[in-house]
């Protein structure tokens, strides 16, 4: 870079201060939800505004653990997230694939599908989606979710995984499809172990999505034993809108798994993206 | 001897028949899984979720179901509250879309320069959007009670209000809350797409316009702009039909309150289904949204057009 190095200088203290305030903004709600949560009942109000209290517990944590139907919630969004994520990937790598390698006729028109149930106000389809799913014994169920969550995203996951597929070169597939593999074959062997790291962004991804997803959860579920931790959470503010404490654990223990999914797989996303792009 | 040949050949061809059979049908294969669960999950409802508009579904009513044409079109069109709600979401869509743009775009250009801890800073930033909407929403309702949060007793400090009030219980300005919620977290969403973008362009393009002897900004505007125009447009498009579709964070921390000053039209039509079951009603609703925004999406599409060709 040109310029003298008092300029330089200038710049890269302006750099770091803008990233600096980024990091703040973007982790300060964050450290908030975890300060609440661990402040004693007794000096929530008293030193409301303190950034740290000034005695520490995790009686919030384990009053929502032992005492309320939280687990079974926990359990209820694993299943729901991983489920969609594993059957979204599935289908989002087939289509994917499709879009990927080959041109055919309809592709036009399945882009065009793809691209309009992303436009769609999706509260739409919630009372038909009522109807349909009832008589289904449907409602009250993980399954139905499942099915409606992997419908919504596939979409987006179809042309991330098509990103990932452009990004593996041709000529290796066809290489192995002259030595006799079958299409199939190659696509096993060669494609997927090379793609293995954007599969893994889009799971990721698409569980982060499941996990957060609260309308559908709300319309369709309403018995506690299928109720998803975003709806838990929701009845429990609406419950107890006094015990902050619990609430903010809550939040905490709902945060934690999207966190360590999102922290790992962050950089391939941007990789993904950036294949995709050079070639769009 | 000729019936070999015969055999031979009516086997090649079948054989080739077969080869381009398969040639046609195997991107189907791949895809139909996907096109299938498409179809049925979410066209289907569709389909029947406009049929919905033009009919009496109230959830709880056995006798309702019956054609009513066009009245709830007209009820709409007599709904104060619809109208207002229209209005919340022009605004809230243009101001979150605007706001969420401008921090990602700086913020993408912050990371697309290497600097030491790049990696850990483009994780810490991410992270908000990790972080569920509805639990965004609770948070930031969070923030801004004056019992529990720091924002109230801020705003006292700066002398922006008088004693800590929760801006979410004020009226006129209990839009902002949610809106605050989105950008922050959206800015991510925005920051990774722009950012993938800037990686995309080729190095030697902006080695060639310094050799040149063009400064940052003249090189900012003839080879960034350009080259990220595209991605912004489809991303801007993308994201305000999503935002003006969301209807979460504002269930999570106003309900359409107080006194429907945060009533968007997604949460209005979650209020009507989910609360009054009047799902006629609510379809009705949801098919004047699709129309605006497939108007506004058509609109988009050929002032893009016009630009490329223009370009």
């Amino acid at each position: 870079m040109k310029g003298s190095p008092f300029r330089k200088t200038a710049f890269w203290v302006f750099h770091y201060t803008v990233i600096g305030l980024y990091v703040v903004v973007a982790l300060f709600p964050l450290y908030w939800l975890l300060k609440v949560s661990v402040t004693p009942n007794n000096l929530l109000y008293s030193e409301g505004v303190r950034m740290w209290p000034s005695r520490m517990t995790f009686d919030h944590y384990l009053s929502v653990i032992h005492h309320t139907d939280f687990p079974l919630f926990f359990r209820n969004s694993v299943i729901v997230a991983a489920g969609t994520a594993v059957f979204t990937t599935l289908f989002a790598a087939g289509t994917g694939y499709a879009f990927s390698r080959f041109v055919f006729r309809g592709k036009f028109w399945l882009i065009g599908l793809m691209l309009v149930t992303q436009m769609f106000p999706l509260v739409m389809i919630i009372a038909p989606i009522f109807r349909m799913f009832a008589p289904l014994g449907l409602t009250n169920s993980l399954t139905g979710l499942i099915i409606i969550y992997t419908a919504f995203n596939v979409p987006f996951a179809a042309f991330l995984m098509q990103s990932f597929f452009d990004a593996v070169p041709r000529e290796l597939e066809e290489a192995a499809m002259i030595d006799g593999a079958t299409r199939f074959g190659a696509l096993r062997q060669i494609v997927l172990p090379l793609t293995m790291p954007g599969i893994a962004a889009t799971l990721g991804f698409i569980f982060t999505a499941a996990w957060s997803e609260l309308l559908f959860a709300l319309m369709l579920n309403s018995k506690q034993d299928t109720t998803t931790f975003p709806v838990g959470l929701l009845t429990f503010v609406s419950k107890f809108s006094v015990d902050f404490g619990q609430m903010m654990a809550a939040g905490v223990l709902a945060l934690i798994p999207v966190c360590i999914f999102f922290f790992i797989i962050q950089r391939h996303l941007v990789q993904g993206l950036t294949a995709g792009a050079v070639k769009g | 001897m000729t019936v070999a040949i015969d055999q031979s050949m009516a086997i090649r061809h079948r054989r080739a028949w077969s080869s381009r059979v398969l040639a046609v049908s195997e991107p189907w294969l791949y895809a139909s899984p996907a096109v299938i669960l498409l179809s049925a999950i979410l066209l289907v409802p569709l389909a029947i979720g406009i049929s919905y508009a033009f009919r009496d579904i109230q959830l709880l009513d056995p006798m309702s179901g019956g054609y009513v044409g066009l009245s709830h079109f007209s009820e709409i069109w007599n709904d104060a509250n619809f109208w207002n709600a229209l209005r919340n979401t022009l605004q809230w869509t243009v101001v979150s879309v605007i706001l969420q743009f401008v921090f990602g775009l700086i913020l993408a250009l912050m990371l697309n320069r290497p600097f030491p801890g790049r990696a850990v800073v483009q994780a810490l930033v991410f992270l908000p959007w990790a972080v569920p909407a509805f639990l965004s929403g609770l948070n930031w309702a969070w923030l801004f009670n004056p019992v529990v949060g720091p924002i109230p007793h801020w705003m006292v400090a700066l002398g922006l209000a008088s004693t800590p009030e929760n801006i979410l219980s004020d009226p006129s300005h209990a839009l902002w809350g949610p809106i605050i919620a989105i950008v922050w977290w959206g800015i991510p969403f925005f920051a990774i797409t722009l950012l993938a973008a800037l990686q995309s362009i080729p190095k030697d393009i902006y080695e060639a316009a310094e050799i040149d002897g063009a400064g940052p900004l003249q090189r900012f505007a003839s080879i960034t702009v350009p080259f990220l125009a595209p991605t912004i447009a489809i991303t801007l498009l993308l994201r305000a039909v999503w935002i003006s579709n969301s209807a979460d964070l504002i269930v999570v921390m106003t309900k359409g309150g107080p006194a429907d000053s945060t009533q968007i039209v997604a949460s209005y039509i979650f209020t009507q289904a989910f609360q009054r079951l009047d799902f006629g009603y609510a379809s009705a609703i949801a098919v004047v949204l699709l129309v605006i925004l497939l108007v506004y999406s058509a609109l988009l599409i050929f002032v893009r057009q016009k630009l490329i060709k223009a370009g």
